[in-house]
């Protein structure tokens, strides 16, 4: 075990990981993180906790951490590379894992340029790959990146995400072996709608033998109508939306459209659990956690394993 | 070359309102290639100001200069005698010649008339794209001669990121995105290799003032001391 976090004992039991996201609050809404996550418990095996999303202000994600584990469910800190240098970074992972926190997803993060204060200056100091090798250099070394010893080794799950449909889409599965020779553990890929192009991307990662080396957990967001279904196409770089699935949503009455929407999700996820190299299902109910009980119902992954 | 961009006319206006004698020095060199600050520049600005002053029954008299260079001392001396007859300097240089004039004329206030937006190159009449951040530790050579400090958003040195966009930034559509023309090229160069391994943590040169002394030069004894 490299961390004995929930989500590190489920995959390594062979067992289909299912995690949720949760986004924090636009304030100190300590209640707002508690209702959400009241949807999530005993339903997903670890919920990311988003670190100023879209370069929008929120609750840290750290701290947000915390909360979850006083209410009984294991975390997943996300930690984006915009907004701290090296030192704010290394700080803040010895910080979490003294606060109980295992796993870390370590991101680029949206550019400033999307959110609340565009005139702000992204850090950058260091880029997600490096962020991935500086985790693993700190459990497995027990060094900060300085090459300095740690009083007291943070022994993280060390997650990143993957888009396999970003241009150029020969590159994104080097992209994938960059972040595995890194040292990342599990893989949390963007939302996926472009099955065909996904199916493509995960018989090249098992054929140069990364999903061996890493558990890659398919991301799925379910579609609420078809407003988000065109919002995602046309205005979220690097998603890739085909025509089929607006057709499909458009199909159907306006108040059936969300239903529809999770069908199709839970359509996926179905795949997803046979799909080779697919080690489980990263669900993003954007603003929509209280729908995550229905969909892992239908999807048929309850109860969650426990794995001692 | 540098380039700069003038500071709109209410902020200039702004800095010059307690003065009535002020002297506009241009610079010959790079700011003058990309129209902001050379000579002709200068007799506009004064123009504008003096005309703008008047209406206000405020007048201001403007004095023009322009020097070959003003990151250069020898080509400052030549404000030596004339610098006395007025209140302020303003300066149209990049900010180095800007901040070499304040430190030759220490006793008059110094204010910029540009903003200093980069290291360019020139695409056409009156058009300049950054391309240098002057990072200290260029990478030019393993990354397809085209800078991911400068020209990739978030500055990634083992990129594209997720929000590569039909090879546009994820910022802005006009904008291409650095990684994705550093992966065409060196995929059509055969180079692929370069960008496969995972390039560490960078080692930031520019986050502090720098001294550069070529080999075989030195600094004088007494250089470096408190002005």
């Amino acid at each position: 075990m490299k961390s004995g976090s929930n989500l590190e004992k489920v995959l390594g039991a062979g067992h289909f990981a299912f995690t949720g996201e949760l986004g924090p609050p636009r304030g100190a809404n300590a209640e707002e993180v508690r209702k959400k996550a009241a949807f999530l418990k005993g339903n997903v095996d670890s919920v990311n906790i988003t670190d100023n999303q879209t370069a929008m202000v929120r609750m840290s994600s750290w701290a947000c951490c915390i909360i979850l584990i006083q209410e009984g469910i294991e975390p997943n800190y996300q930690m984006v590379c915009r907004d701290r240098n090296r030192l704010a970074m290394q700080s803040d992972i010895l910080g979490a894992y003294a606060h109980g926190i295992r796993n870390i997803l370590c991101l680029s993060g949206d550019h400033c340029k999307f959110g609340d204060h565009p005139q702000a200056k992204g850090v950058f100091d260091i880029d997600s790959i490096q962020l991935i090798a500086t985790v693993k250099k700190m459990r497995d070394e027990g060094k900060f990146l300085s090459g300095a010893d740690l009083d007291g080794v943070p022994k993280m799950f060390i997650g990143a995400a993957a888009n396999p449909f970003a241009d150029p889409f020969e590159w994104r599965v080097h992209r994938l072996a960059k972040k595995v020779a890194a040292g990342v553990d599990f893989i949390q890929t963007q939302c996926i709608y472009n099955m065909n192009k996904f199916r493509e991307f995960i018989k090249q990662a098992n054929d140069m033998g990364l999903t061996e080396k890493a558990y890659i957990l398919a991301g799925v967001t379910p579609m609420k109508g078809v407003g988000m279904a065109k919002y995602m196409k046309n205005k979220v770089p690097g998603m890739d939306v085909p025509d089929e699935i607006i057709s499909r949503l458009q199909g159907v009455d306006k108040k059936k459209q969300s239903d529809e929407g999770i069908k199709m999700a839970v359509e996926q996820i179905e795949e997803f659990k046979e799909m080779k190299g697919v080690a489980g299902v990263h669900l993003m109910a954007i603003e929509w956690e209280h729908r995550v009980p229905e969909i892992a119902e239908m999807a048929k992954v309850l109860p969650r394993p426990k794995v001692d | 070359m540098i380039v700069a961009k003038r500071k709109p006319i209410e902020e200039i206006k702004e800095m010059l309102k307690g003065y009535k004698k002020v002297l506009n020095v241009g610079c010959g060199t790079c700011v003058s290639v990309c129209l902001v600050g050379g000579e002709k520049e200068v007799n506009i600005l004064n123009a504008e100001l003096e005309i703008a002053r008047k209406m206000e029954d405020n007048p201001i008299e403007m004095g023009a200069i322009s020097v070959e260079r003003q990151c250069d001392r020898e080509f400052l001396a030549a404000l030596d005698d004339k610098v006395g007859e007025y209140e302020a300097v303003m300066s149209m240089a990049c900010g180095v010649g800007i901040q070499f004039l304040a430190e030759r004329f220490p006793d008059k206030p110094v204010l910029p008339a540009v903003n200093t937006a980069g290291l360019s190159v020139n695409q056409g009449i009156g058009w300049y794209e950054e391309r240098c951040r002057s990072c200290g530790d260029c990478v030019l050579g393993w990354t397809a001669g085209i800078c991911p400090v400068t020209m990739c958003a978030k500055g990634l040195y083992n990129g594209p990121c997720g929000g590569t966009n039909k090879g546009s930034c994820e910022i802005n559509p006009d904008q291409p995105c650095a990684w994705f023309m550093i992966y065409e090229r060196l995929s059509r160069q055969g180079r692929l290799d370069l960008i496969m391994r995972v390039h560490p943590a960078n080692d930031w040169q520019n986050i502090g003032p720098r001294t550069l002394v070529q080999p075989g030069y030195s600094k004088p004894d007494n250089a470096g001391q408190k002005k």
